[in-house]
């Protein structure tokens, strides 16, 4: 096997560079402070006991050493602006750079989050702004931007829904949670208190209906549903399952993680969804910086209302803006302050980039992208659920398996092409997934880049799989020994005298 | 691998070795194989109560948590520490990297599972 | 629109390779009752120019150029601009969670420094990737005593931030976890006899807040010892983590909840910020969050990968540590970038003088009105007790374009006209002096 078919990618030469402790020796300085303009205090002195004696093993560099040392890190990080990030149920989609340029601006950026109000109206307009376009797009009545990330959101979310049930006289036990959910729907239901019961897919890889109404009762909160799933799959039955909920007297939450799919085509308000959450650095292109920071707004129904984290924020009669902490009924704060304002800068940025036309055109592509690689790939990789795609489609290895080449194994081939792998062995309903979500980000090049690679890959994998196995070949490092990693956890680095000192 | 006759086994895939009041667990090779490289074992502390077939502790691949389930009842009497520096002696020897030892509540409780030959009909079957 | 890399003719020949007539066709599955036929409530497309206006006229409606005296969980710090060089990189900004540790390992070097420099800094042993920021870090390094001891109940220190408290309420409101409150005594520390008697044998946990809400650094080790003789593990919470350049670190700690606002990160109205948890290796099993371990490759490079994923809720799902999945790793990679600029002399100079001004500026406040809280050390907040109201003052300094000190009454009635006043590098002794003299008229 060769790197012949590879089109995207070329190895070039990257920079080595070792921790930052170890380029560190004493005298070396990356600041300089400017003089102090008050009496000198000796601190140890002032502190007395409480004094530090030293700061141990920090490092001591100089600047120019700081911007190559960070600079080569970076290199060796696969990103957005280097090309397609096909991760499904992630959204990865362009990071527009003016977005980070208004979240910089000095009046948003220095803005403390106690300075009074009347010297917040900017700050505070953005935020109710924001707040109005995300109601639109969800079909909601009330929204709160205070969770940090989504499944701060889904927290959020099930404690509006557990103080509902509880004004009306029994927060109930348990939430439904479909077998194909992310993993945070389960671990927010148990951070909320309540148990949780698993509720099986059909044959076309959606929400059992009829399960539904037989696991429906009186103990039964909610449902936390993502809608398009994570097969990509709408949940065509939605007003039946919101139906059987309501019946019952239960709730229906939505996990917005692939709004992506609806936003300005249909609104999860109106199909009878009572409280959602919508990521920001998914849907709302804020970047995602590495693994965060988020932002995971909840919008909800008026009848949810009182109970959102406070404070809320409100217009007064002259139209200036004011938080409003007199909140009897509220779950409480989930977070200090107001949220991952910055995300909310951003977001508003993005939203009147788009403005309506731009927005409807965006969820049109990212779902025209989808369907355009399954088409593609439909036959080259096995497709196990035969409904409609929306904005990301699941394939699975049960093909290349018979040759003992596995989903993973396709992924880490997939990035000698390139590529950033797709999501890897989720959701769990299928075996072997392959999840690939193109957004709307992405041309028809490089969507056939896409095609090629991964029909290239099924190739390899049928002639040559231990080639496919041993993947990736030309990363600058090769696969990871993360089993040693787990068995013997190094999660710090120590100076060599104290390392061998501990062995 | 054999799996030792005088142990006997349960569809969960632990093993049991009873002597006298006592007992010994584990998990069996086949356990071990469809786990992968187990990086943890997580165990009870010595004293407390387990239950027939509820579990008493988890074992961890990379990427999986998988729940061990107690053969027979009884309180715990020891504990394989050496599992917590190295969890790798469970994928090398399954049937000799035990786990806990129970002082039985019942001695005749594990007469009931699966015997060697049986046990390992069981795993070819299930595949 | 311009963020779509696709002509008229590339939709055109997409949607016949899939072999539909229209868009619409791939949008049947949402039943046609629930199609949206308008167009969204939102402002019309803007162009970049416009966006830019737009902002500026927002941002320009702030404060922009005031002194500011608030800390009070957000400190204003000077941020280096290698910092934003650095972050700005598509690199690290555009790039998922490193789960392909092959081509993420810019940002597993990046946290695994991180994490070391957690540990150097707070006395810790092992230190995590981030959590949201330090309110819900303090909240979950609660449930995590909780996990560690199989108690059921916590005590928390009434001069630990009141948001912060609130949020711990928010998050153990249906684990069945009690929250006791304990007092304070004059010199701002925490009342040792009034917390013996909170502890009870359900206690899981202490947590306290050093230095706290009104800028006293607490005895730690005095307070770890009684609660530590009581079977409860002592969780200390650090909202102004600059402090660690001078202030001995929380060593006695069994869980250190710290925010990393103060290097490096803007003020930013409030966030996105960076909560950070450090503990001692026996309870590592028990953290929430990302950690990122060193391994090597097949070829016996050194690498990073993520680690110790189990406790995950990915995996462990509703038995996971935490449902936390996107953390604050770029907010993190700031403070690495922070904490590389100044490191080991330049922390420890910028910490003292902030500790000079808030010394020099609690001795000016003292002319114009009773500094409280004297006889325990403090670093850069103090508090001011006044005649007049705290917002009636505010109001005076906000003409000058001063934004002056935390007024604390909604919160602490029991302390009357009292304000919380911060003091960092930023603070010039012009405007210390200026402060003053408008807090006195």
């Amino acid at each position: 096997m060769s790197n012949k078919d590879i089109k995207k990618a070329t190895q070039h030469v990257n920079q080595n560079e070792g921790l930052i402790f170890e380029r560190s020796s004493p005298g070396k300085k990356g600041y300089r402070l400017a003089p102090l303009d008050v009496p000198e205090v000796d601190y140890k002195k002032a502190l007395g006991a409480a004094a530090r004696p030293d700061l141990g093993n920090m490092p001591e560099v100089s600047e120019m050493e700081i911007i190559r040392h960070f600079t080569r890190l970076s290199t060796w990080n696969y990103a957005i602006d280097l090309g397609m990030y096909p991760l499904g149920s992630c959204t990865m989609k362009y990071n527009a750079r003016v977005n980070e340029v208004v979240a910089r601006f000095p009046g948003l950026a220095n803005a403390h989050p106690y300075q009074p109000a009347e010297v917040s109206q900017g700050a505070m307009r953005v935020m109710k702004t924001l707040s109005e376009c995300l109601l639109d797009i969800t079909g909601m009545d009330a929204i709160t931007l205070q969770p940090a990330a989504g499944a701060h959101g889904e927290m959020t979310g099930i404690l509006l829904i557990h103080a509902c049930l509880k004004s009306r006289g029994n927060p109930r036990k348990k939430i439904l949670i479909p077998d194909s959910a992310h993993g945070t729907n389960p671990a927010t239901a148990a951070i909320c208190g309540y148990a949780v019961e698993n509720l099986k897919s059909n044959s076309r890889g959606m929400v059992d209906v009829s399960a539904l109404a037989a696991q429906m009762n009186e103990d039964v909160a909610g449902l936390m549903l993502t809608n398009p799933n994570t097969l990509g799959i709408f949940e065509q039955e939605i007003d039946k399952i919101a139906a059987i909920l309501h019946e019952k007297g239960g709730l229906l939450y939505m996990d917005g993680a692939n709004m992506n799919a609806l936003v300005g085509k249909t609104r999860p308000g109106d199909f009878g969804v009572d409280v959602m959450h919508l990521n920001l650095h998914k849907t709302f292109s804020t970047p995602h910086g590495g693994g965060g920071p988020g932002s995971g707004p909840v919008a909800c129904k008026k009848m949810l209302e009182p109970f959102l984290p406070k404070p809320v924020i409100v217009e007064r009669a002259d139209g200036t803006l004011a938080f409003d902490y007199d909140r009897p009924q509220s779950v409480g704060r989930v977070r200090m302050f107001y949220g991952n304002y910055g995300m909310h800068v951003r977001a508003l940025a993005y939203t009147l980039a788009n403005g309506p036309d731009g927005l409807r055109q965006t969820t049109e592509d990212a779902v025209l992208n989808a369907n355009y690689i399954r088409k593609k790939l439909e036959g080259d990789y096995h497709l196990p659920y035969q409904s409609p795609s929306m904005h990301e489609v699941v394939f699975s290895d049960s093909i290349q398996e018979q040759k003992g080449v596995k989903t993973g194994d396709i992924a880490k081939r997939l990035i000698d092409y390139g590529f950033h792998p797709y999501t890897v062995s989720f959701p769990l309903v299928v075996h072997g997934a392959i999840m690939i979500e193109p957004t709307e980000s992405e041309s028809l090049e490089e969507l056939d880049l896409l095609v090629d690679a991964m029909k290239a890959i099924a190739r390899e994998a049928e002639e040559d799989p231990e080639f496919v196995k041993n993947a990736p070949h030309n990363t600058r490092v090769k696969r990871l020994d993360e089993t040693a990693a787990a068995r013997k956890p190094v999660l710090r680095w120590k100076p060599a005298a104290a390392k061998s000192a501990g062995e | 691998m054999a799996y030792p006759k005088d142990y006997r086994y349960t569809k969960e895939h632990e093993w049991i070795q009873v002597k006298g009041n006592t007992a010994t667990v584990g998990i069996t090779d086949h356990a071990q194989e469809s786990l992968g490289d187990i990086v943890f074992v997580e165990l009870p502390k010595i004293g407390a109560q387990v239950e027939a077939g509820k579990s008493f502790g988890t074992v961890e691949s990379v990427k999986a948590v998988s729940e061990l389930y107690a053969p027979a009842s009884g309180k715990v009497i020891g504990i394989n520490e050496s599992l917590n520096q190295s969890p790798e002696a469970v994928n090398q020897d399954a049937h000799s990297a035990w786990m806990i030892k129970l002082e039985l509540a019942d001695a005749k409780q594990a007469d009931a599972l699966m015997s060697a030959d049986d046990y390992e009909k069981y795993v070819t079957e299930e595949k | 629109m311009r963020y779509l890399p696709k002509s008229p003719a590339d939709r055109a020949q997409m949607l016949r390779e899939i072999g539909c007539k229209s868009i619409d066709d791939l949008f049947a599955p949402i039943p046609a009752e629930y199609r949206l036929n308008r167009d969204l409530k939102v402002p019309r497309q803007m162009a970049e120019s416009e966006i830019i206006d737009y902002f500026h006229e927002c941002a320009n409606k702030n404060a922009a150029d005031y002194a500011l005296f608030l800390g009070a969980g957000a400190y204003h710090h000077y941020r280096p601009v290698v910092i934003d060089a650095m972050v700005s990189r598509g690199e690290f900004l555009t790039s998922y969670t490193p789960y392909q540790a092959e081509i993420a390992q810019g940002t597993l070097q990046a946290i695994f420094e991180f994490q070391t420099m957690v540990c150097e800094l707070t006395g810790m042993e092992v230190a995590n990737a981030s959590m949201y920021d330090g309110s819900t870090g303090a909240a979950e390094a609660m449930l995590m005593a909780v996990r560690i001891t199989g108690r059921t109940a916590a005590v928390v220190a009434r001069s630990v931030h009141p948001e912060y408290r609130e949020v711990m309420h928010t998050y153990t409101q249906h684990q069945g976890l009690p929250i006791a409150e304990c007092g304070y005594l004059e010199n701002g520390r925490v009342d040792m006899a009034d917390l013996e008697k909170k502890i009870t044998a359900d206690t899981a946990c202490v947590l306290i807040q050093s230095p706290n809400f009104f800028g006293t650094i607490e005895d730690v080790a005095a307070v770890a010892d009684l609660v530590h003789k009581k079977g409860a593990l002592l969780i200390v919470s650090i909202a102004e983590a600059l402090s660690l350049g001078i202030v001995k670190p929380p060593v006695e700690a069994d869980i250190v909840s710290m925010e990393a606002q103060s290097f490096g990160v803007p003020l930013g109205y409030g966030g996105p910020y960076a909560g950070v948890m450090a503990t001692k290796e026996k309870f590592v099993r028990q953290i929430p969050g990302r950690l990122v371990g060193e391994t090597k490759d097949k070829d016996g490079k050194r690498g990073f990968v993520l680690t110790l994923s189990t406790r995950e809720q990915h995996i462990r799902r509703e038995k996971a540590t935490s449902n936390i999945c996107t953390n604050q790793a770029l907010i993190a990679t700031m403070a690495t970038i922070y904490l590389t600029i100044y490191g080991r002399e330049g922390l420890k100079e910028l910490a003292a003088q902030n500790l000079a001004k808030a010394a020099y500026a609690a001795s000016a406040f003292a002319k114009a009105g009773k500094v409280l809280f004297a006889g325990a050390p403090r670093f850069n907040e103090f508090v001011v007790q006044t005649k007049d109201d705290p917002h009636t003052i505010n109001k005076r300094l906000l003409e000058k374009k001063m934004i002056g000190g935390f007024p604390l009454g909604w919160h602490y009635p029991e302390l009357g006209n009292a304000q919380l006043w911060c003091c960092t590098e930023l603070n010039s002794k012009e405007q210390i002096d200026a402060a003053v003299q408008a807090v006195g008229q």
